[in-house]
């Protein structure tokens, strides 16, 4: 296994892709939190979670995390390389197991940037919005309980998005057609959940879509109007990237590389 | 030279199509894609005899109601309109005018919260700001019954004088405080009414004049007032239950002095809450009494168009969204597949001029996906539409036109995205990254605008400067400045006009192509 781990760490780390996609990742995550930081303003009617807000960026991050596992894959199998890796670890869960350890890894490390970064940005930037201690919204801080769980849950999120994908792609192979799924997971469940007129259909998808359940965990202020309480969300996200992890798994053992 | 030229494209787009449809992945994912465009209008509207409007945040404990949406009152020209207001009128036969000076309006406004679909009992008003579209005025109409034709004089509670007829027709008069009383005068002649309005009832202003032609001889003229509910227009949507619309019932009460009645008549003063049968959250304490000199009126309701009644052509259109992801993933592989295979080295070995290797392909995958996704809009518009009425719900009345707008627009839209998706293949020639970038472009914004907690602003820019402004294609509901109402993507109103988001994602797509034309040329295969 440790053999497995060091030619996985190996591989992903003297590709340049890897270096360039989680800075993007940590980059557009805290650039777009304080972009929405920056455009939510103070209204006294119209409370606001601003640990949510100011987590926004995650909505991107989540889709460079998604390149950056689904790769990690399908790149072995686009150029072949896939074979000697299975040369290299007959045993091939041993080899995905590697990789979940390893991307998932970088990512929580690249996240934990993110989320950091976007809680400072949050906490210099919200203040000019209007979100003062006068209008009862002290300054961002992880000493707060709920604002901890919130940061250190978006960086858990995107490690599970990582490990999603990374199933997702051993199990289709295809870049493209990994990628395409993921995102529309991700992306497409919430708007067809919004867009379904039944009232309790849509709580149920929105309890089982991965990124409205996983974002969850974003939530400081009114819990009881959630779909699903957030450590629960992050749960519903874990059992989607559990149960792609082991197809992905599944399909790597029982079919020809 | 030309007709060679021509040829050659010919060839070439034909070398595409083939390429085409003797992949099976791509020819089974295109079917893929029209079929869940298809089955979604089905999942997206079938479920609706059962949907309805919930009250409160836990769908478990919450009170839900109204499980479809009923057919609105239709106005002489079919249009869905509310209809509700308190009227004290007198039958007007033949020609005639009735005159009288309206006072200052106050307002009412429901007491402890709430949200739509408030039930009109049981409600008492406590005082409050009077509502900006609240009316007090003088009305001729043809009967009680709501969507009767009608023309109005009126004092609104923050519009100042207006001329309003058959509930769209709207001209602004003079800009006056609905503080201070006003004169307000409403003739009939035949068919054509004109309304006056005056500060001291010496000298009149005309503030408009209508034709009706459904009016009938004896029209019931009188005095009205209403009230619409008012939207909070601030609170942020998640995913998630949080946020929404709330809407808000108000009231308004005016005092009615000087009333004059000009014509013949047949019978005195009665009065009437019309069209009290509303979907629209009303308050019941409405009525009139009469003072020493006139009445005072309390009314709740609108008279306007239905904004948003009933179900529109968008509904069936969910699925749009998950065929767009099939579609981005296939146009992508168009070109990023030959890069991978090394494919691309002999297409441009066959055809060394690239730009013109780029724009066959992009004709190719542009006329397949324009093709399959409008047939399959207008299945979907038609099952859909066909199992929300089987329901009992209302459809709105949308028009052949329009309809066909969209089932060629939404073909259009999805065509622009694949040839976006082409290009944007074509720059970067990696498929993950390509559709990553593609979905962060197209329907990221989407999301951001509708369900983050960006204020409308922000949001209604998103929907202007990103490829998503394209989604404007699929709007059905006409906006009505006279009518506040939350116009947000959500409800479906973007805030572009159909034709201009559309064209924003083809400058999009075309400034894309050409930086990939640029590329393919300067660069090694």
């Amino acid at each position: 296994m440790t053999h497995a781990l060091h030619a996985e760490w190996t591989k992903l780390r003297t590709v340049t892709a890897t270096a360039w996609l989680l800075v993007s990742a940590a980059v557009l995550t805290v650039a777009l939190g304080a972009v929405v930081a920056h455009a939510v303003t103070y209204s006294a009617g119209a409370p606001q979670d601003i640990t949510k807000v100011s987590l926004t960026g995650v909505y991107i991050g989540q889709a460079i995390v998604a390149i950056l596992a689904v790769q990690a894959i399908s790149a072995e199998y686009s150029c072949g390389m896939i074979r000697v890796t299975l040369v290299a670890v007959p045993r091939r869960p041993v080899v995905l197991a590697a990789k979940a350890a390893i991307v998932g890894a970088v990512v929580l490390a690249a996240g934990a940037v993110a989320m950091l970064g976007s809680v400072i940005a949050g906490r210099l930037i919200l203040p000019a919005s209007g979100f003062t201690p006068a209008h009862g919204y002290p300054p961002l801080s992880l000493g707060h309980g709920a604002t901890l769980r919130a940061t250190a849950g978006s960086v858990l999120y995107l490690a599970l998005i990582a490990l999603l994908s990374l199933g997702v792609a051993a199990a289709v192979r295809e870049a493209a057609v990994a990628i395409g799924l993921v995102l529309g997971l991700l992306y497409v469940f919430p708007i067809i959940a919004a867009l379904v007129g039944d009232k309790h259909l849509q709580r149920h998808l929105e309890q089982i879509a991965p990124m409205s359940a996983g974002l969850a965990i974003q939530s400081t202020v009114n819990l009881g109007h959630l779909p699903i309480a957030p450590w629960a969300g992050l749960g519903v996200l874990a059992a989607w990237a559990g149960v792609a992890l082991l197809t992905g798994g599944l399909a790597l053992k029982l079919r020809d590389a | 030279m030309s007709a060679i030229t021509r040829e050659d494209f010919t060839r070439l787009v034909h070398a595409e199509w083939t390429k085409f449809r003797t992949v099976r992945g791509w020819v089974i994912g295109m079917v893929f894609a029209g079929v869940m465009i298809v089955l979604f209008a089905y999942l997206a509207t079938f479920a609706h005899h059962d949907g309805g409007i919930c009250i409160g945040p836990n769908p478990a404990s919450a009170t839900c109601q109204s499980f479809a949406h009923p057919e609105p009152a239709l106005s002489p020209s079919g249009v869905p309109v509310t209809d509700t207001y308190y009227l004290l009128h007198r039958p007007l036969i033949g020609n005639g005018s009735v005159t009288a000076r309206v006072g200052s309006l106050s307002g009412k406004a429901q007491t402890g919260g709430g949200g739509a679909g408030v039930s009109i009992n049981d409600l008492v008003g406590a005082p409050a700001a009077v509502n900006q579209w609240a009316k007090a005025g003088l009305i001729v109409t043809t009967s009680t019954k709501p969507g009767a034709a009608y023309a109005a004089v009126m004092l609104t509670g923050g519009h100042g004088v207006r001329m309003q007829s058959n509930y769209t027709g709207d001209t602004a008069g003079p800009h006056v405080s609905a503080l201070t009383p006003r004169w307000l005068r409403l003739t009939r002649s035949a068919t054509t009414l004109t309304g006056y309005e005056s500060a001291n009832g010496a000298s009149w202003t005309k503030v408009g004049s209508v034709k009706l032609a459904g009016l009938a001889a004896t029209a019931q003229a009188g005095l009205f007032v209403t009230s619409p509910p008012s939207t909070d227009l601030s609170s942020p949507q998640y995913f998630g239950g949080e946020g929404g619309a709330n809407q808000t019932a108000t009231g308004a009460s005016a005092s009615f002095d000087h009333v004059t009645l000009q014509g013949r008549s047949s019978a005195g003063w009665k009065a009437q809450n019309v069209g009290a049968n509303t979907e629209l959250p009303t308050l019941s304490s409405v009525g009139y009494r009469p003072t020493s000199a006139g009445f005072t009126i309390s009314g709740s309701g609108d008279i306007a168009p239905a904004v948003a009644a009933g179900y529109t052509d968008e509904q069936p259109l969910t699925g749009v969204f998950i065929g767009l992801i099939v579609l981005i993933v296939l146009a992508t592989m168009f070109i990023t597949a030959e890069y991978r295979r090394g494919l691309i080295r002999t297409t441009l070995s066959a055809t060394p001029r690239r730009g013109r290797v780029l724009f066959a392909k992009a004709s190719v995958i542009g006329a397949i996906t324009f093709v399959a996704g409008a047939a399959a809009c207008a299945v979907s518009i038609a099952i859909g539409n066909h199992i929300l009425r089987t329901n009992g719900n209302y459809v709105y009345p949308s028009g052949t036109l329009t309809q066909l707008r969209v089932i060629l627009g939404t073909g259009a839209l999805l065509a622009l995205v694949a040839v976006l998706s082409l290009a944007v293949g074509t720059v970067l020639r990696r498929s993950a990254a390509a559709i990553t970038a593609v979905i962060a472009l197209v329907i990221l914004p989407y999301i951001l605008a509708t369900a983050s907690a960006l204020p409308t602003g922000p949001s209604d820019w998103l929907l202007r400067l990103t490829p998503a402004a394209g989604f404007a294609i699929e709007q059905t509901l006409p906006q009505y400045h006279q009518v506040s109402y939350l116009y947000d993507p959500t409800g479906g109103f973007y805030p572009l006009a159909p034709g201009v988001g559309l064209g924003v994602l083809g400058a999009y797509t075309l400034v894309l192509l050409l930086i990939a034309r640029r590329m393919l040329l300067t660069r090694d295969a």
